[in-house]
């Protein structure tokens, strides 16, 4: 066999089972996405990318075809290695953030390094480093609350990376930050890409943010209906 | 993995402290509750092994069997059969200890101004042996004063009471039935028996006196009954077996007809009583462990609605790496931690409730570590038997459900 790519998914489909039958949200997906990628990924809602963004994540499996990330099938692993997988190799960073409310911004970084018992020591450590990395050096002791939506989005980062991942999924990070803050936001994501060599994967709708990424898939239908470059008419049908 | 798990549980139940505290309080009460009755059970059953105690023990009493005359049968004791020679062959054999004869009878005794009616039992000086009784002051009588009948008296401490008050008895002359005795001694305070008697108001005297000169009998040299202690709890079966057949060749009674003594096993009447009273306790347990039970639901109860709340809390967890298992033990810790800090305020209520019982209505109470150390296990069992299902149906959710949960 040649050379894998990073993340190969061929033939992938993904049903629903509903009370009116099942319903099918990817229909045939095949695509490859080589480390150190930097991939927008579009499409209207109900596309089915937000299930291709769960597969993709070991958040969810398939119903038929395969799914093979950094040489591993997903679809032939356990829970406890899909939670390893989450753990270790993949980071999320969600549009509503999702910080633990009660937890101060340290413990919130630090809380994947938890779950793969790294020492107490030693997660202070990395997670204040993660901190100073997005810009949020002094606030470890904050609470999520008390900080903007934009540090709350820096801090989800911080937390994606905090265990040296391979691969980060955003799913419309931006989508509830204004127009400054978003650009400062991707600039992040620009910088992981390029100087650490973290792929990326990114759902959005806004074809501002679309423009940083070096590769553009678009879905339609639970299809894939572009695959390439980052071309503005291409996402002109987009809905913001 | 579990400090910081610790950590979050502390944060979760501050953040809802008015639901944390009624959740544990269920606990506190059941706690509290199991401590409570368990200490007054035992309490009960601290006095009946105490009066068991002061009965002696290892205790036979051999009494006059009943008769049967012209189709009339008498209650046992009624024929004086036994004599002092028989309770000296039972002292002989091997399986017995000791053994003491018994004459007893009531008596009015007079000392100075003073008068007072009490049991006055005739005996030989093994009687302090089989009945585990010591003196408080004074000596005892001996085999001596038993063989010439001589007129000597061990007072109980409610003669004493009555008849001398602060007095020092020992040494003075009291009248029973208009005969002089010395008080030699004094007997230590024993308290009350099974049935409620009062076991210190007695007085001890030689048997061949009480036979001889107080009581008189129409029938020398025989006795009420016999009091044997057998020489260990193992040895009593052997005991009344060697007593039995003993006895039976010594009366010339045929194979196959009554005899005509009866062997009571006091011990095992005893023993039915202490029976009675751990039955006693372990249903106050019982009884009481139902609130803990509903105090486990509680938990069990607030742990669901907890899970529920807190859906994409472990959405979040579950996509950056948690495993089923760390959910699951985070609940876990959760509803135990309510249950043992819940049950450790429980305790200290039990307690504290079974002092004020004791202090306020007089009753007896026993604490030990181990009906503690048990309330503590129970409670964090029912902490981990009903976290369980709501720990596990936190685990199980969907991750996808759980982080578009809002």
């Amino acid at each position: 066999m040649a050379e894998q790519a990073f993340i190969v998914v061929e033939h992938l489909y993904k049903q629903y089972e509903t009370a009116a039958g099942p319903v099918p949200v990817l229909k045939d997906v095949n695509l490859r996405i080589e480390a150190r990628e930097f991939m927008a990924l579009m499409g209207p809602s109900g596309s089915g990318k937000s299930t291709f963004m769960n597969i993709l994540g070991c958040l969810d499996l398939p119903t038929g075809g395969s799914y093979v990330l950094n040489g591993q099938d997903v679809g032939k692993l356990g829970k406890d290695r899909l939670a390893h997988l989450r753990n270790e190799v993949i980071g999320f960073v969600f549009q509503g953030f999702n910080l633990l409310p009660r937890a101060n911004l340290l413990d919130n970084v630090a809380l994947p390094l938890v779950y793969c018992r790294v020492a107490k020591d030693e997660r202070v450590r990395r997670a204040g480093e993660m901190l100073e990395k997005v810009g949020l050096g002094g606030y470890g002791n904050s609470m999520p609350n008390r900080i903007s939506g934009g540090q709350q989005q820096r801090v989800a980062i911080a937390r994606a990376l905090v265990n040296r991942p391979r691969l980060i999924l955003a799913d419309e990070p931006t989508g509830n930050l204004d127009t400054k803050t978003s650009a400062e936001i991707m600039n992040i994501f620009a910088r992981l890409n390029a100087e650490e060599g973290i792929t990326i994967v990114l759902v959005t709708h806004e074809p501002d943010i679309a423009a940083y990424a070096k590769r553009l898939v678009r879905f339609v239908d639970g299809r894939v209906t572009h695959d390439g470059a980052v071309l503005r008419e291409v996402m002109m049908d987009e809905q913001p | 993995m579990i400090a910081p798990m610790l950590r979050e549980a502390w944060y979760a139940m501050r953040a809802n402290r008015l639901r944390t505290f009624l959740t544990m309080l269920g606990m506190m009460i059941g706690v509290g509750a199991v401590v409570l009755m368990t200490a007054i059970g035992q309490g009960a059953q601290f006095v009946v092994d105490q009066s068991i105690a002061s009965m002696g023990s290892n205790l036979f009493i051999v009494l006059s069997g009943s008769t049967t005359s012209g189709g009339v049968r008498t209650g046992s004791g009624a024929v004086p059969t036994l004599t002092m020679a028989d309770a000296e062959a039972i002292a002989g054999l091997p399986a017995i200890s000791a053994v003491a004869p018994n004459q007893p009878g009531t008596a009015q005794v007079v000392y100075g101004p003073n008068n007072w009616s009490t049991r006055v039992t005739g005996t030989t000086p093994s009687y302090l042996e089989v009945r585990d009784w010591s003196l408080s002051a004074g000596y005892p009588f001996t085999d001596s004063d038993v063989r010439f009948a001589t007129r000597v008296a061990l007072l109980g401490q409610t003669v004493v009471r009555n008849l001398f008050g602060d007095e020092d008895p020992v040494g003075k002359t009291i009248r029973i039935q208009q005969s002089p005795f010395v008080v030699v001694g004094v007997l230590a305070a024993k308290g009350q028996s099974l049935n409620g008697q009062d076991q210190d108001d007695t007085i001890l005297i030689p048997i061949t006196t009480a036979q001889r000169k107080v009581f008189g009998s129409q029938f020398p040299g025989t006795v009420r009954f016999i009091m044997a202690q057998a020489t260990s709890p193992q040895s009593m079966p052997a005991a009344q077996q060697e007593m039995t057949q003993l006895l039976r060749q010594r009366h010339h009674i045929r194979a196959g007809a009554d005899s005509d003594f009866d062997i009571r096993n006091l011990t095992a009447v005893a023993n039915t009583a202490a029976e009675t009273s751990r039955v006693m306790t372990l249903m106050l347990g019982a009884i009481a462990s139902i609130s803990l039970l509903v105090g486990g639901i509680g938990i069990m109860n607030i742990m669901l609605v907890s899970v529920t709340e807190r859906t994409r809390e472990i959405g979040i967890r579950v996509a950056i790496g948690a495993r089923e298992r760390d959910i699951r033990l985070q609940f876990l810790l959760e509803a135990i931690i309510i249950s043992v800090s819940g049950c450790f305020i429980g305790v200290l209520i039990g307690v504290g409730g079974a002092v004020l019982a004791n202090l306020v209505a007089q009753m007896a109470v026993v604490i030990t570590g181990a009906s503690i150390l048990l309330a503590f296990l129970v409670a964090a069992g029912v902490g981990v038997f009903f976290g369980f299902y709501p720990a596990n149906k936190a685990a199980r959710l969907s991750p996808i459900e759980a982080l578009r949960y809002q």
